[in-house]
């Protein structure tokens, strides 16, 4: 008994301590048994470097997904870099217009790429 | 001393994780890459423990790769994360899901999470592996998500078979697939949701194939599908559906975007292209290769001299893991090792060899995997235009000292 009532102890310990150390990003509640619910971190501070068609990437890239995407890939070439943004227009339906994948690419390749 | 290199493994560079991105001082431990562009934040997502953030929005989170020296089950709170489209759902009642058994049945069925547990329950231990883990190794470089070699994981799986599911909704004679879906989906509605489609043939008569609401005995993370996700043993994760709302019988193969286009294959021996080729045909990417690991040692790193356990894990598409062995001369010599307990064909399976590291010298380990079906790890690597299914022999350059 004493073993297990320690035990507990800790285990009610290590909750407090889980608990005062959550984050925003940790915080899990169970409203019922059955209801699951999360909050997500957002971007984590993954941000668009600045500079010229950074408001592009801005504002035509993150309406999907985080900077990471673009940060984590290998330093592609202008070639690739316009076939991913012509992707993400003709695959994923990005609202890109015709005349802003040029920019994009630009601001791509300069910022994550080999010019 | 082993363990001085588990330790380095997790390198503390608070002024790299300050350049990758401002996250604060709580989210200063970065897992240093491998490859260019690969340094990765360790944050603790919900139901989770620090993890290797590819991607924060939508969640794509690494297992740090000593978790697979721990046991051969993955914890659920270390199991990677990979998600596709950012509407995910972040509030989930599993008294309220409902999976809609569809199409071409004769007795359309809705379920609830009551209605599965009336199935026969079965449990299986198997090896959720992304079609693009280690996708950061190919050379050259191709575009995708850039894990290292932990975008895998092995839990014990309970559920109902989807087989038996399917019988009580009569699937009739004219299906040819059967498509799956989940609460996922996208931010654009021109964007493709996420379905994935099994053959009728394989998803009528493959026993081991789960629709599972326990993941090591628990409920599934959210972020792993909960409440419910298709098991598909051997098979690549992009069939795992999470979150499962849809079992569809379709009276056609499925050329939606996520069965035509994309996850898909050259049709060629281990799906290997040399990066000219062109005009190759493509088949939906499938069953697993054989692939093992040394878990307690990392390329780099320096070792003891003496006598050390050398330890790993290995696995393959179902046909199960007949024999590893270790090399420790970069793969001149091979020495059979001695295979762990049997979780089945589909798990992960653990082996150890002993060793002898010799006072100032160089040592390269290497570990190849002979799978059931009698394929076997082969040491070029291979290549293909989205970084599939690498599974060429590992090695591990150690400095004895």
């Amino acid at each position: 008994m004493t073993i297990s009532k320690t035990i507990a102890a800790l285990a009610v310990a290590g909750a407090l301590i889980a608990l005062a150390a959550a984050t925003p990003a940790q915080k899990m509640t169970a409203k019922s048994s059955a209801v699951v619910s999360i909050s997500l971190p957002g971007d984590l501070g993954f941000a668009f470097k600045p500079g010229p068609g950074s408001n592009l990437a801005n504002s035509l890239c993150l309406s999907c997904h985080s900077q990471a995407y673009v940060a984590t890939q290998p330093p592609f070439s202008k070639t690739v870099w316009t076939a991913e943004v012509a992707k993400m227009r003709n695959v994923y339906g990005a609202k890109i217009a015709d005349d802003q994948i040029g920019p994009l690419a630009d601001y791509l390749t300069t910022n994550y790429g080999t010019p | 001393m082993l363990h001085s290199s588990r330790r380095d493994f997790l390198a503390a560079a608070a002024a790299t994780a300050a350049a990758l991105a401002p996250l604060g001082a709580d989210a200063a431990k970065i897992v240093k890459g491998v490859f260019g562009n690969g340094d990765r934040p360790l944050v603790a997502f919900p139901q989770k423990r620090p993890l290797m953030v590819l991607t924060p929005r939508p969640p794509q989170l690494e297992t740090p790769f000593e978790v697979f020296d721990d046991g051969v089950l993955t914890p659920n709170d270390a199991f990677f994360v990979r998600w596709h489209l950012a509407g995910i759902p972040t509030s989930v009642d599993g008294a309220k899901h409902r999976i809609k058994v569809g199409g071409l049945v004769d007795h359309p069925l809705l379920l609830s999470l009551a209605d599965l547990k009336k199935y026969e329950a079965v449990e299986v231990v198997a090896v959720n592996q992304c079609s693009g883990n280690s996708r950061g190794f190919f050379t050259p470089r191709v575009a995708g998500g850039e894990w290292q070699n932990g975008a895998m994981g092995n839990a014990r799986w309970t559920g109902a078979r989807l087989q038996d599911i399917l019988a009580k909704a009569g699937v009739q004679a004219s299906a040819k697939q059967v498509q799956f879906h989940g609460l996922d989906g996208p931010v654009f509605p021109e964007t493709p949701a996420f379905r994935k489609s099994l053959d009728i043939g394989m998803a009528t008569s493959n026993p081991d194939i789960v629709v599972a609401y326990e993941m090591n005995g628990e409920p599934l993370p959210l972020l792993n599908g909960y409440p419910v996700r298709l098991i598909v043993p051997g098979w690549f994760a992009t069939y795992w559906v999470k979150m499962l709302t849809d079992i569809t019988v379709l009276d056609h193969v499925d050329d939606n975007f996520w069965m035509k286009t994309a996850y898909r294959i050259p049709a060629t021996p281990n799906a290997n292209v040399a990066p000219t080729d062109k005009g190759y045909a493509t088949i939906p990417i499938n069953r697993m290769p054989v692939r093992s690991f040394i878990t307690n040692l990392k390329d780099g790193a320096s070792l003891k001299a003496g006598n050390h356990v050398i330890r790993g894990i290995a696995f393959d598409g179902g046909s199960g893991i007949r024999a590893v062995q270790c090399s420790t001369d970069g793969g001149t010599s091979w020495t059979n090792t001695l295979l762990e307990a049997d979780y089945g064909p589909y798990s992960f399976r653990r082996w150890h060899t002993f060793v002898t590291a010799q006072a100032g010298t160089q040592m390269t380990f290497a570990c190849r995997a002979q799978a059931g079906d009698g394929s076997m790890q082969v040491a070029t690597p291979i290549w293909n235009a989205s970084g599939y299914q690498r599974s060429s022999i590992e090695s591990y350059k150690v400095s004895v000292s």
